[in-house]
């Protein structure tokens, strides 16, 4: 059995709902340190990352700009929004990869955000959880949350379908070969890279 | 071509002579280090990519520390050690220290230190981004992810990009009141949270060669703070010393290149720093102690992996001796030895114990504790609205429990001083 529900296939559109949230959020904000002790396998236990994901964000600062709007509703394990939208320095903090796990148990696909944390951005591509887009722009300040979004993965571009607008997208660079096998065991048995070191 | 410290680290671990920054390389892996947390979601990657009867690339180079979720009544908890206990049993890990047992040792990134894991030139990853505290020591650490983790145990290898280097120089004589951590503080206030984010931050100058391994580690702990991938310090003979003594592995020492390049490089003087917190809930959100002196708090905290060794406990000793707190004051030490150190290190002829007990704190066992909140039944966690001074390294909201509760990171000094009027205070007012 898989333990993670990865991208089947590189579909090139991504189309869902906008989750939008401020600057710095980081780890203990995605997924409280007390919801750790979960199984990330068995399949009751991991509903409730879905359940708490982005549950330690302030409420006000959650689902801007009008902000007091909980990323999963109370009772629920899914979110109703697949695309995240915030500010720099997303995923900062403890390394814990129960948060972009969280997330994609949630719901969310993708990212777009204007800069991410080392740790947070390595877990996102090589556990194929979320693709974690980069933005030159500050979207989180022109997307409203439930705002309609299509990511184009071709031609990186993401198309505010309720505002009718096209932003332009970072490309994924070095990682894009990662992110398109689905993570970096996927990525490293194509390679032939999973045998033993020798040091 | 010239290198930084860091590049030369890299381009051993990858058998080249030379790494360009920017270029992504594979890293043959010295130690990886897992914990109660992350280890069980890591060993399930490796034998679901692995296979059921996989075996670890060397079991000599795995280090297994619990230390998150020790002492709690909480099931899922206990189940984590469980799992950890059975891999390192089925594995045959010479290096797990188990709960319960006299191996057990405490807050892994001090335990490595202790137990010698910590050897120069070497590469360390770590399910834990606090792992970059192991840069004091000349070496390169880092934290990575579970899955990353699991692919290192299968294959001994993970791909890195080469880092852009920061340097930050600390020129002068350490005044007593100044510690490593007012001297993080300082940096985090000037560069933000993300300042360093896929950078080296090396750590260079006089006053930073003049402190002890354990404020080192301080310095390097809270590189993660800025987003750094590393922090570290070159080795001197203070370095060369505190290795020799827990390991016989020979070792390689790398310098910076004196015309290496740098992303950019700052300049102090710390004898014109002043002690400083970080107000909630951000650790670059800084301010002198001194303009914010006298906000009330409802609790000090002095323990974790960047203020819960030795050193800290030695400076806090200072203010509390012969005082009393007027807050509920936790003294957690990071490490059994540490705890055992309380009780034979002394300050003006009394036991640290003693001071603190005497003081009015209270002593907890030796483990992460309330550093990250933790279980309800976890000692320290901060409630409702508490306003917490604390010598650990982050104050995001809720990182110690509450939501609600606002969390000044300061040094051992400012926590200990703060303790004693239940107001915000000023070191130097003890001193
Ligand atoms: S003491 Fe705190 S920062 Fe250090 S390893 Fe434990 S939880 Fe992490």
């Amino acid at each position: 059995m898989k333990l993670f529900i990865k991208l089947t296939h590189m579909e090139s559109i991504i189309q869902g709902k906008a989750y939008v949230l401020g600057k710095n959020i980081d780890t203990d904000q995605i997924i409280p340190a007390e919801h750790l002790v979960y199984s990330l396998s068995n399949p009751e236990e991991v509903k409730m990352y879905g359940k708490y994901a982005l549950s330690g964000v302030p409420l006000e600062q959650g689902g801007l700009p009008e902000g007091g709007i909980p990323f999963v509703s109370e009772g629920a394990h899914t979110s109703p929004y697949s695309i995240i939208i915030a500010g720099p320095n997303f995923g900062c903090g403890s390394s814990r990869e129960h948060a972009p796990f969280s997330l994609k148990v949630a719901g969310a696909r993708a990212i777009i955000a204007e800069s991410y944390a080392r740790i947070f951005y390595r877990n996102c591509v090589d556990g194929g959880f979320v693709i974690p887009y980069e933005t030159s722009q500050q979207l989180n300040k022109l997307i409203l949350t439930g705002d309609e979004l299509s990511i184009d993965m071709k031609n990186n571009t993401i198309t505010n379908l309720t505002q009718n607008v096209t932003y332009q997208l970072r490309p994924l660079g070095s990682v894009v070969d990662i992110v398109q096998a689905g993570g970096i065991f996927e990525y490293a048995r194509k390679n032939d890279l999973m045998a033993k070191s020798q040091a | 071509m010239a290198q930084t410290i860091t590049q030369k680290i890299f381009a051993r671990a990858a058998n080249r002579k030379f790494v360009d920054v920017g270029e992504s390389v594979w890293l043959n892996v010295d130690v990886l280090l897992t914990h109660d947390v992350c280890g069980p979601p890591t060993f399930d990657i490796f034998k679901q990519e692995f296979g059921p009867d996989a075996k670890v690339w060397n079991p000599e180079k795995v280090v297994v520390l619990p230390d998150h979720y020790i002492f709690t009544a909480n099931e899922h908890a206990h189940r984590n050690i469980d799992l950890l206990r059975q891999f390192a049993d089925e594995q045959s890990l010479p290096n797990y220290y188990d709960v319960g047992t006299d191996r057990y040792r405490g807050v892994c990134h001090v335990a490595l230190a202790e137990e010698g894991f910590n050897i120069p030139g070497t590469v360390l990853f770590g399910t834990d981004s606090h792992t970059c505290t192991s840069g004091a020591f000349g070496m390169f650490g880092s934290g990575i992810g579970n899955t990353d983790a699991a692919f290192i145990l299968g294959t001994g290898k993970l791909w890195e990009k080469v880092p852009e280097s920061m340097k930050f120089t600390f020129e002068g004589r350490m005044p007593e009141y100044l510690t490593a951590k007012d001297l993080i503080l300082q940096i985090l206030g000037d560069i933000g949270t993300d300042g360093a984010t896929y950078r080296a931050m090396e750590f260079d100058g006089e006053a930073v060669y003049s402190l002890s391994m354990d404020e080192r580690m301080t310095l390097c702990n809270m590189a993660i703070e800025a987003g750094g991938m590393n922090g570290i310090i070159a080795v001197d003979a203070v370095t060369e010393a505190f290795v020799k003594a827990r390991t016989t592995k020979p070792f390689e020492v790398f310098h910076s290149d004196p015309d290496a390049s740098y992303h950019s490089m700052y300049r102090y003087n710390v004898e014109k720093l002043e002690p400083v917190v970080a107000q909630p809930h951000s650790p670059d959100n800084r301010a002198t102690v001194r303009s914010v002196a006298g906000t009330p708090i409802t609790k000090s905290y002095i323990g974790s992996c960047t203020g819960g060794k030795l050193t800290d406990f030695m400076l806090a000793a200072k203010i509390l001796k012969g005082r009393k707190v007027a807050v509920t004051t936790n003294i957690v030490p990071a490490t059994v030895l540490v705890a055992s150190q309380l009780s034979t290190e002394t300050y003006e002829g009394q036991t640290l114990r003693s001071i603190f007990e005497e003081a009015g704190c209270s002593i907890a066992l030796p483990s992460c504790a309330a550093c990250l909140g933790g279980p309800a039944d976890t000692v320290g966690r901060s409630v409702d609205n508490d306003v917490v001074v604390s010598t650990t390294n982050r104050n995001f909201p809720g990182r110690m429990g509450s939501k609600f509760a606002g969390v000044y990171l300061a040094s051992p000094l400012t926590a200990a001083a703060s303790a004693v009027t239940g107001k915000l205070t000023d070191p130097r007012d003890f001193l």
